[in-house]
């Protein structure tokens, strides 16, 4: 097992591997500078060189590495900056993880982490969470009515394929924007009665991610950590499974059983994404699709691919709107002011010419 | 191994597509069914691959209940070359057929030198080493078949199940891959199990024909002696004229209108 294949694609094969292996080293550097970088950015500036001071002098306890920086500096960093920005990067590349693990298990490349209607479901729970202004549970009330609107619409919409054939794509997608319909008008009349609450619910729809706390950081992190371990160990199962149903059974794969573990892998980091951070559009569509784009559709390399460039996209985003931009615009509406047209450019040239 | 059948049944909403279907199926033997559409031909199929299981009745495969078998276990002993095949996302051909080794290679491991050859190997004999790079979104109905038609092969089972694998395919590629079917039943003594819409395609290659109608087997047996005038009367309602063609050297059915 060790010696690789003789075959005449063996070099190509290993070339694809190096390539894969040059692109993930290349989006982990580039994460890595945008962390400093943009942790540096804002009202008040901080240089790079304080910033990795800072962060060096939190994770080995002494404090030689504070001295000569401004005090305020680390307060800015620890408690302000650095948990919304990796807030944005978990969401980021949770989100377009989720879109690869829909698109392969609904066999539509244009399928993304709301397709089923988790965001909707969501939607509907926080909008009602803020509409009955809950605070029974404090801070998180708003977030965990968002998830549990999220898990009851997923488990709706299999409920409603389970039927005759299985859990085919196809009543899956149905079963999905049915659901998704009654819940946005549902939305729309929780909107309707909401009175002066309205610009709160619209508010939490756009996103932010403003006033994250490591509180966030923390569930954001461990809901995708555990989402990409499922991802990856049932890759292989999700490229038998883009051959459809029939043959990955053939192929010695449990489709029925896999398909739910994923879907509902899937559907809780996308719910806890959409419930740390509202609706965030295009990440999950986007990403993987460019993903495939630069290095093909085999799920073992999209899945860590699409969660670094998910997560570099979403930063990026977040950075944009929090400091560079004279007024902060919700980061949903950013990312599908850039990432709709950029994306219609994408399928166009797609549809046009060369396929892929 | 043997599969062997007792009185299996599967209706879809009430309606019963396989009815009643006991029958043995030996190793060493090339199989035919053939019958009229949705006469339970595919349903039968997707039984026999485990894709669904018999509401009624036995399967048994090796003696032991089909269902008691892992699905990756099963992956190993039965492939399978649908009737129709879509494929969405842009994956190359070789991918596609090394698809075929999944089933023997670790979960994170890598191909084997011996995966890589047989894969090789597979390629060149179903003709598509040709486009090994090509993507298998951009290939045409025939070429994707044979594509798919390779990637069961790379699987290397004692059993193979044909659903029409041929249909799309030009006269020379199909005798090619059929062919290479029989080669496994009369030098390894696997067993093919092979839907024909094309009665005389499956007069040249079967041992044993299996007649469907209804969901029911209305005959079967010996190539020689089952296919009859009376036989292709009754599953289809048509016609025929049954004789011995000397230059195929098999049985060659024509029709009235």
């Amino acid at each position: 097992m060790d010696r690789d294949p003789p075959m005449g694609s063996s070099g190509l094969g290993r070339r694809l591997r190096d390539a894969t292996a040059l692109q993930v080293s290349t989006l982990v550097v580039t994460l890595l500078g945008l962390f400093v970088v943009s942790t540096g950015m804002g009202y008040i500036q901080i240089p790079p060189a304080a910033v990795l001071k800072i962060i060096w002098g939190e994770i080995s306890g002494s404090p030689a590495p504070f001295a000569g920086i401004n005090e305020i500096f680390p307060v800015v960093v620890m408690d302000v900056r650095l948990p919304r920005i990796l807030t944005a990067a978990l969401v980021g590349g949770g989100l377009a993880m989720c879109g690869v693990v829909f698109q392969g298990i609904l066999l539509n490349p244009l399928a993304d982490p709301y397709t089923l209607g988790v965001s909707a479901g969501a939607a509907f729970g926080a909008a009602l969470a803020i509409l009955m202004n809950m605070a029974a549970l404090g801070l998180f009330s708003v977030p965990l009515f968002a998830f549990l609107g999220a898990a009851a619409t997923l488990g709706a919409v299999i409920y409603l394929s389970a039927g005759s054939g299985g859990l085919s794509s196809n009543n899956l997608i149905l079963s999905g924007i049915i659901v998704a319909a009654i819940l946005s008008a549902g939305i729309s009349f929780l909107k309707y009665v909401a009175d002066e609450q309205v610009a709160v619910i619209i508010f939490w729809l756009m996103g932010s991610f403003a006033s994250k706390t490591w509180g966030d950081v923390g569930l954001t992190g461990a809901c995708v950590a555990a989402g990409a371990s499922v991802f990856w160990y049932f890759a292989r199962e999700l490229n038998l499974m883009s051959l459809g149903n029939q043959m990955a059974s053939s192929l010695g794969v449990d489709t029925r059983r896999v398909t739910l573990i994923l879907l509902a892998a899937a559907s809780v980091v996308a719910a806890v994404c959409v419930s740390v951070a509202g609706i965030i559009g295009f990440v999950g569509l986007l990403v993987p699709h460019i993903m495939r784009l630069l290095s093909g559709p085999d799920n073992r390399r999209l899945v860590p691919l699409s969660f670094l460039a998910g997560a570099l996209l979403l930063l990026g985003a977040d950075t944009l709107t929090r400091a560079v931009l004279p007024v902060e615009i919700p980061i949903g509406v950013l990312t599908a002011l850039i990432g709709g047209p950029f994306f219609c450019y994408v399928f166009r040239r797609q549809s046009a010419g060369r396929a892929w | 191994m043997s599969f062997e059948l007792q009185e299996v049944r599967f209706s879809f909403n009430g309606k019963k597509v396989v009815d009643g279907v006991s029958i043995a199926l030996a190793p060493g033997k090339f199989y035919g069914v053939i019958g009229p559409n949705g006469c339970g031909k595919t349903t039968m199929v997707d039984l026999l691959c485990r894709f669904r299981s018999p509401q009624h009745g036995r399967i048994l495969y090796g003696g032991k209940t089909l269902g008691l078998y892992s699905k990756r276990h099963l992956a190993r002993e039965i492939a399978l070359v649908p009737q129709n095949f879509y494929i969405n996302f842009p994956f190359r051909v070789r991918d596609v057929v090394m698809m075929g080794r999944y089933p023997y290679i670790p979960r994170f491991g890598r191909p084997s030198a011996r995966d890589a050859d047989l894969v090789a190997a597979v390629m060149e004999s179903t003709d598509v080493a040709g486009m090994s790079e090509r993507l298998v979104t951009e290939l045409s109905g025939g070429e994707r078949q044979r594509v798919v038609f390779a990637r069961a092969l790379a699987q290397d089972t004692p059993m193979l199940i044909l659903d029409e694998a041929t249909s799309n395919l030009d006269i020379g590629h199909a005798m090619q891959l059929l062919d290479l079917a029989a080669r496994r039943v009369s030098r390894e003594s696997g067993t093919v199990l092979a839907v024909f819409q094309d009665i005389n395609q499956a007069a040249a290659y079967c041992d044993h024909l299996i007649f469907m109608s209804r969901g029911r087997i209305a005959a079967h047996g010996d190539t020689r002696e089952v296919l009859t005038p009376a036989a292709i009367r009754e599953v289809f309602a048509v016609d025929a004229r049954v004789y011995h063609d000397d230059f195929s050297h098999a049985l060659h059915v024509v029709y009235r209108r």
